[in-house]
């Protein structure tokens, strides 16, 4: 049996791993990324004659439970029509059992690499402000996205933004698709809303990344919902602010105990931050969801009056500051009384004299 | 497009749970899979870990096989403590220490199996080990378990090709994939090389790469004990996570 050489392993590796796309009307293309559960390929779809990204299953993972999750997630980003949100076009199986479906292609870049073509505190945000649209808009649709972090999200060449990877997304209970239920791949039936639903609750299952992880998500001692998400947002934020993720929780105690922090560690958001966005960071990373804004929208909202000098909910303003506030946003009328006063105290000086 | 041809493992054979068989000639084959997958990367590991002479770990192996046949090693894995590659290695060192203390060696080679084991390629290959590498030797009892695994799939694909009267496909498998230097052929010149349309070179080449694939799987499948095993082993040997 003749040697083969490690440059060859290699290849081979390549080759095993390669998604078959005969069968289909897409045509292989390079790789654009690899993660967990899924290879990203470019491909041309042969039919429209355009360019698509197409997401596969590793071949390591033709599992019933993740073609479900797969399959799921297809489903979940096909439910969000949003200009934030990457349409699918097409969901199937390869011939080796592994499911894929197809998406628009984004040119574009991760957040976490963009954020230095971002110079301004304000271009940050407006990109933060497009994030949180998309999250509202899929939490209106009772849907969590439970991996948020700059890494999911995608900026375009000119300027879009679109949150990506919906593979741990949770549907919450009252989750009512109006799509067809998903096939089982395993009998080939459709199954119920229901059983989707369910298999996506999980109790006991930690997904996400530890640094934008919300303190129940992490260690899943409580009920994940819409503020874990806005917890997620507020890390984002920390990052889009300072160039670093936030600081992980300490969770060697147990969550709701005595003696478990009701606030983000103190450094989480670094001093460099202005205080009310940094007020707004640590209301939105709060330990206790109660103490996060409640929805991704007030959260925007007090975005949005940082970025037009306005009031922030999460932070009370001592008389100093807002007199500094409203003396930068009225500028030009505090100029006018000054030099009316200084125009008084020279009419009323040279009278004198 | 409709979600279709899933196809899973639904049942699988393992061939370290069929060394418990009470079958004696499916025991015998379940060892002779183990022992094909392994016998390679084992003498190399010998020779490397344990410093061994050629003749020494040709010896150690041949012995280590047998007595694992004899003694049923290899029955007593247990999947919850570990991979089935780190009981090898555990199983081969204890060996190797116990053979050294005992300095009875003795030839054992031929005893249950009665292969011909090719040793002399073995060491052509433990040669070309790069005395600067910094692998571990773990890592590179591992390498060259790929490296085996690999090239018993290459076997079977150029049988299978061979069966089904397809050697062309394999051939141009042979030129893309399998020959590290040089720059790959393109399809035009394979088109040409074999007289066929370039369509044809894209669906033979799909046809052996897609067999290689399978091959390979249903070779890990083989020598892994459960499901949970075989996707940890199967997610390292393709790089899975790694880029």
């Amino acid at each position: 049996m003749k040697w083969i050489s490690d440059e060859t392993v290699a290849h081979l590796r390549g080759v095993a791993d390669s998604a078959d796309l005969s069968g289909t009307k897409y045509r292989l293309g390079d790789e654009i990324g690899r993660g967990g559960m899924a290879v990203v390929y470019k491909a041309l779809d042969t039919e429209l004659n355009r360019d698509v990204a197409i997401k596969v299953l590793h071949l390591s993972d033709v599992t019933p439970g993740m073609v479900r999750r797969m399959l799921r997630e297809a489903q979940v980003i096909a439910q969000l029509e949003h200009p934030a949100i990457v349409p699918v076009h097409d969901v199937g199986t390869l011939s080796d059992g592994r499911v894929f479906y197809a998406m628009k292609l984004v040119r574009g870049e991760r957040l976490d690499r963009h954020i230095e073509k971002l110079k301004s505190v304000f271009d940050r945000l407006r990109v933060f402000l497009k994030v949180c649209e998309a999250v509202a808009f899929a939490h209106a649709n009772k849907i969590i996205h439970r991996d948020l972090k700059p890494e999911n999200i995608m900026v375009g060449a000119f300027g879009e933004v679109l949150v990506m990877d919906w593979g741990v997304a949770k549907l919450t209970e009252t989750f009512e698709p109006q799509l067809r239920s998903p096939v089982d791949p395993e009998s080939g039936l459709a199954r119920s809303h229901r059983e989707v639903a369910s298999e996506t609750t999980d109790h006991g299952l930690v997904v996400g990344t530890p640094a934008y992880m919300a303190p129940e998500q992490a260690t899943g001692a409580g009920k994940i919902d819409e503020r874990s998400d806005i917890h997620a947002l507020g890390a984002i934020l920390c990052f889009l602010l300072t160039g670093r993720p936030p600081l992980e929780f300490d969770h060697s105690k147990e969550m709701y105990q005595p003696g478990y922090p009701s606030s983000p560690p103190p450094l989480a958001v670094k001093r460099e931050v202005a205080k009310r966005l940094r007020a707004i960071c640590l209301r939105a990373m709060s330990t206790l969801p109660a103490n996060r804004y409640q929805t991704v929208e007030t959260l925007a909202a007090d975005v949005s009056n940082f970025l037009e000098d306005k009031p922030v909910s999460a932070y009370r303003e001592n008389i100093l500051e807002k007199a500094g506030r409203w003396a930068k946003r009225n500028r030009f009328l505090l100029l006018l009384i000054l030099a009316y006063l200084l125009m008084r105290v020279l009419l009323i000086f040279f009278s004198w004299s | 497009m409709p979600i279709a041809n899933a196809s899973f493992p639904i049942t699988r054979y393992s061939a370290i749970f069929a060394t418990r068989s009470s079958d004696v000639p499916e025991r015998t084959r379940a060892y002779e899979t183990i022992l094909f997958a392994y016998w390679k990367p084992s003498y190399k590991y010998i020779r490397l870990k344990w410093q061994a002479s050629n003749e020494d770990a040709e010896d150690f192996t041949q012995g280590f096989f047998a007595k694992a046949f004899e003694k049923g090693y290899f029955e007593k894995y247990d999947p919850a403590a570990g991979s089935f590659h780190g009981f090898l290695r555990v199983c081969i060192d204890r060996f190797v220490a116990n053979e050294r203390k005992a300095q009875t060696r003795q030839k054992r080679s031929g005893d249950a199996f009665h292969l011909s084991l090719d040793f002399a390629a073995a060491e052509e290959e433990f040669r070309r080990y790069d005395q600067s590498s910094t692998l571990s030797v773990e890592e590179y009892f591992h390498q060259e378990w790929v490296r085996s695994l690999f090239t018993l799939s290459i076997e079977a694909l150029r049988e299978k090709c061979q069966t089904a009267g397809k050697q062309i496909h394999f051939q141009m498998f042979e030129l893309c994939d399998l020959e590290a230097e040089g720059e790959k052929p393109s399809y035009e010149s394979l088109a040409k090389q074999f007289e066929v349309k370039t369509t044809d070179v894209t669906n033979y080449l799909a046809f052996a790469r897609r067999e290689f694939r399978k091959i390979v799987l249903a070779k890990l499948r083989e020598i892994t004990a459960t499901e949970d095993e075989f996707r940890q082993e199967a997610r390292t040997l393709l790089g899975v996570g790694l880029s």
